[in-house]
């Protein structure tokens, strides 16, 4: 089966590594490659795994608060939540493969994303998903959608970790190119949080969970390249999935956990067994020796090529103390997985794998990692977008609300949610769509945590800085808007093809937005994931990027769960609404939904009045002046309250719009840092606001079960509704 | 009364049903791995939800043909209680502890949501809290609930009363065609099921996961109320 193959510059280009980056090889190695040494150069040094055009940018982050446990660096972010508590998150994009074959690229991503928390000792309690699709009226968005919710679904639902929150978007920039971003939350006690430094010369590598066969080989270099017309013939790059064996290996890992047996701990996801084993060996300054013949095999002839780059699922790499390895054996026999001694600890900091008696492969660690290459792309800062002319509505206000609640990107989510588990574990307090944040309760606590996925594409596109700085906030008020405190923040940072100057440009700029606004919020990035070359090339030779795609996953805390409010409009309360209005409407979705027109600037940021309008909010729901709670954000004020009646079924009669401006501006403008809130009573509750500098106004009265506009114009809940609810099922099930 | 909640590979709704009960007899119940035996001592048997083997081959097809699975056949025979809840009912119908099988949902699509339950049958020891007739709320979450049985069987089950609870609306109207209300579309829109001496009950629903007010509602409490009065020592 295996020809002999050439090492040399063209198998160098073949797998992704450039001319110049061959030449480093060769100066490293100070000869020629073997095969296997060039497959583990090429993965470690893919953009995937060495962040080579992004890392520059990323070092500016703001990554630290005193809550902060440990920051980007880890497999995942570890932040103090108090009791001696830690939540552990991380969000990670598994965007081609679900392309490519939707169902296992979901639920794969599902399944690396929750390993990258449980090996750091954390029990998972939540999943999130960012999910972006192309066009509905693209037809293989239909299947694409089918395959990812199924596959997102299957694995979770096994596994038994719920599903609490996320969000979709559709855009036709993302027809060839969806984005699935999974994120997972797990809780850990403080002082038992694991990390991956290899230490102890002489302590054995353990290898354990599933075999080892010959998918997804190369799968971080098929994530580092645009696609063209033949990606569907990659899909034996895609990895499959078994989340029955997942669940055996978080419970097994926990287990071993519990005791003191484990040194150090990796995930095999990007790059499997060699990442695990370069990073592991290279943070701990040692050296490692691997002898592949030990390695559990599912298929017959596997070389140590193919072993070394496999992506196969649900495998851990550990290091143990020489005398609890009997102990780690039983448990793992226990919970019927393999579990293999494959090498040792060395001194010599350098990488050694043998096979079959012969050496495959023998790499010093240092260079390996300090010589990768890191780029300082060129880059054309994006333009300043132009403002929005003058703009008239063409329909009634009511006629414009149903359109807008049954568009596809603000249509109800329940046809999705329904087929994910969120209520396993017993501990989710409010389901999704039930608040603006999910709200998950730490089991033995009244700590709750305030969980969420945000940005708006659209807003990244128009102006990267302004859209990267939006997201963050977006994702600040929505935890602020349950009573939580924002933490801390994961991102992944979804992009096109970074060797175009005006791409790499977006990304910088974006970067720039997001540090603002992490800086101002003090909301920390403590991990995340780059993906780029998001970017599909058409028939005529052209590529298509997708949006800028920031996504934002943000998690707050409550010391007391029960403290939380939801966003279901409560009966016989004054709606007031909080911050200013000045009716943007650049890049609304009213813009693009009934005029069919993305165009504009989109809105201000104003992070100081966005710190200001929250901390205030966020204390009188603590102080329990606030019954119901709700961010305004895409379709403005009016499909806020409109979302507020529909998610309680309670009613409300909304006040006349501020005279100056247009109606359609002020009702479907999407102004940020703004909020709609049930309170007892509204006068004394804007008067309070004014004290603090806040900006508030008397909005309404709930009560009935209608939506009232100030013309008198009535839309029963129902109704809106049933025009929320059409548009997946009408997608989906024809 | 002690309870003792069964693990097999996969299980993943034990840690939910433990909670419920420790909130009804105010002591952590037994954990039971799959590779045990014993369950002297125990007056209520429960196998959870979750994914036994991933569901492979069927669901709770292997799960049945586990080692614990003899001695829960043995405190069966004796006359032991046992409540089966989603893989758990599907585990009690691969072993015919009780009659009938769980297909596929009618759409073919995982279902996570809200159902209402009426109560058909009142002072077994797992409904005696409900008057026949009552409706109570539970959560859901199946890929494989839809409840079958041949007419015989079922003509069985209607005629001795033990179809312990159905699907309903929240006015407590059942109509097996409606998916609104029978959403996984299980024949007669039947949920539970008990054994003919009826100490042995499966359901699809999860009346464990709506225990607290917190988590929206405290509906599925009388089923384990129920079981402490029925099962005191």
């Amino acid at each position: 089966m295996n020809k002999p193959v050439t090492v040399d510059e063209s198998l160098a280009r073949e797998f992704g590594l450039t001319g110049e980056e061959y030449g480093r090889v060769l100066s490293i190695m100070g000869r020629k490659p073997s095969l296997t040494e060039l497959g583990v150069f090429s993965v470690m040094w893919s953009e995937h795994c060495s962040y080579k055009s992004s890392r520059k940018w990323l070092r500016g982050l703001p990554t630290k608060a005193p809550w902060v446990i440990h920051g980007p660096g880890e497999n995942a972010g570890v932040v103090d939540i108090g009791q001696g508590y830690a939540a552990i998150f991380k969000m990670e994009s598994h965007n081609h493969p679900s392309f490519i074959e939707p169902y296992q690229g979901a639920a794969t991503g599902v399944g690396g994303i929750l390993r990258d928390v449980f090996t750091m000792g954390a029990r998972p309690i939540s999943n999130l998903n960012a999910l972006r699709f192309g066009s509905p009226e693209n037809p293989i968005t239909r299947r694409i959608v089918d395959g990812v919710v199924r596959g997102i679904g299957g694995y979770g639902n096994c596994v038994g970790v719920p599903t609490v929150g996320g969000e979709i978007n559709f855009h036709p920039a993302y027809d060839g190119n969806p984005l699935v971003n999974a994120m997972t939350v797990g809780i850990a006690r403080q002082d038992r949080i694991f990390l991956s430094a290899a230490a102890g010369v002489g302590n054995p590598v353990v290898y354990v969970g599933s075999r080892t066969g010959r998918d997804g080989i190369h799968g971080a270099t098929m994530s580092s390249a645009e696609f063209d017309e033949d990606a569907l013939s990659k899909r034996p790059t895609v990895q499959v999935g078994d989340p029955f064996i997942e669940k055996l290996l978080i419970e097994a890992c926990l287990e071993l956990m519990a005791t003191d047996a484990i040194v150090a701990i990796q995930d095999m996801g990007a790059a499997g067994l060699t990442s695990s084993a370069v990073e592991m060996a290279g943070k701990g300054g040692v050296g490692i020796e691997l002898d592949l013949d030990a390695v559990p095999q599912r298929e017959p002839n596997m070389t140590a090529y193919e072993m070394m780059l496999s992506e196969s699922q649900e495998r851990m790499l550990m290091v143990l103390r020489p005398d609890r390895t009997e102990l780690a054996r039983q448990i793992f026999e226990k919970w019927e997985l393999d579990f293999a001694i494959i090498g040792h600890l060395t001194e010599t900091g350098h990488i050694v794998i043998k096979h079959k008696g012969q050496l495959e492969a023998d790499i010093p660690l240092e260079p390996l990692a300090d010589e990768a290459p890191v780029y300082d792309r060129p880059s054309i800062a994006p333009e300043k977008p132009a403002e929005l002319g003058s703009v008239h509505a063409p329909l009634s206000l009511d006629a414009m609300l149903l359109q807008l609640v049954a568009s596809p990107d603000l249509a109800s989510r329940a046809w999705v949610w329904n087929q994910y588990d969120s209520t396993v574990g017993g501990q989710t307090v409010r389901r999704p769509g039930a608040a603006d944040a999910a709200i998950v309760k730490v089991e033995d606590t009244q700590l709750g945590l305030a969980l969420t996925t945000d940005c708006t594409p659209r807003y990244c596109q128009a102006d990267p800085r302004t859209g990267g700085a939006q997201a963050v906030a977006e994702a600040w008020r929505n935890i602020t808007a349950t009573g939580a405190r924002p933490l801390a923040v994961t991102d992944n940072l979804n992009f096109g093809n970074p060797e175009k100057p005006e791409i790499m440009g977006q990304f910088i700029a974006a970067l720039e937005g997001m540090g603002e606004a992490c800086k101002v919020l003090d909301f920390p990035i403590v991990s995340g994931n780059v993906s780029l070359y998001n970017e599909t090339r058409m028939p005529d030779g052209t590529t298509q990027a997708i949006l800028p795609t920031p996504a934002i996953g943000g998690l707050g805390v409550l010391d007391d769960v029960s403290s939380a409010v939801g966003l279901g409009m409560q009966p016989d309360s004054d709606l007031v609404l909080i911050g200013a209005t000045k009716g943007e409407l650049g890049q609304s979705i009213w813009l693009r939904e009934i005029l069919g027109r993305e165009e504009g600037a989109p809105p201000t940021v104003d992070l100081a009045a966005e710190k200001r309008n929250g901390d205030f909010v966020r204390a009188e729901i603590q102080a329990g002046q606030i019954s119901a709670c709700h961010d305004i954000a895409d379709g403005g004020i009016l499909v806020a309250a409109a979302e507020m009646v529909m998610a309680s079924g309670t009613g409300c009669e909304l006040e006349s719009p501020d005279s100056g401006i247009r109606p359609e501006a002020f009702w479907f403008g999407e102004d940020q840092a703004r909020y709609l809130v049930c309170v007892a009573d509204g006068q004394s509750f804007c008067a309070k606001a004014a004290q603090a500098g806040v900006p508030a106004r008397l909005m309404g009265r709930s009560g009935g079960n209608d939506l009232i506009l100030p013309s008198g114009v009535t839309i029963s809940a129902a109704r809106l509704k049933s025009a929320h609810e059409t548009f997946f099922p009408a997608l989906m099930d024809q | 009364m002690k309870a003792a909640i069964v693990v097999f590979p996969g299980t993943n709704r034990e840690r939910d049903m433990a909670i419920a009960l420790r909130r009804v007899t105010g002591q952590a119940p037994r954990m039971i791995w799959h590779h045990e035996t014993d369950l002297s001592g125990v007056d209520l048997v429960v196998l959870p939800g979750g994914f036994s083997y991933g569901d492979y081959l069927r669901c709770g097809a292997m799960a049945a043909h586990s080692p614990i699975m003899g001695a829960v056949r043995d405190f069966a025979a004796k006359g032991g209680h046992i409540l089966g809840v989603c893989n758990g009912f599907q585990i009690l119908t691969e072993s015919n502890l009780l009659p009938g099988a769980l297909l596929r949902n009618a759409d073919l699509r995982f279902l996570s949501q809200d159902c209402h339950l009426r109560v058909e049958v009142e002072g077994t020891p797992f409904t005696r809290r409900w008057k026949k007739g009552d409706i109570f709320r539970t959560p859901l979450a199946h890929g494989d609930g839809n409840y079958t049985a041949d007419a015989q069987t079922l003509a069985v089950l209607e005629g001795e009363g033990r179809v312990a609870f159905r699907y309903a609306d929240a006015k407590g109207r059942v109509c097996a065609d409606d998916r609104t209300s029978n959403p996984n579309g299980s024949v007669n829109s039947i949920a539970g099921v008990l054994s003919e001496n009826k100490r042995i009950c499966g359901m699809m629903p999860h009346p464990e996961d709506l225990v607290d007010p917190l988590m929206g509602g405290e509906d599925g409490l009388p089923l384990f109320e129920g079981l402490v009065e029925a099962l005191v020592r």
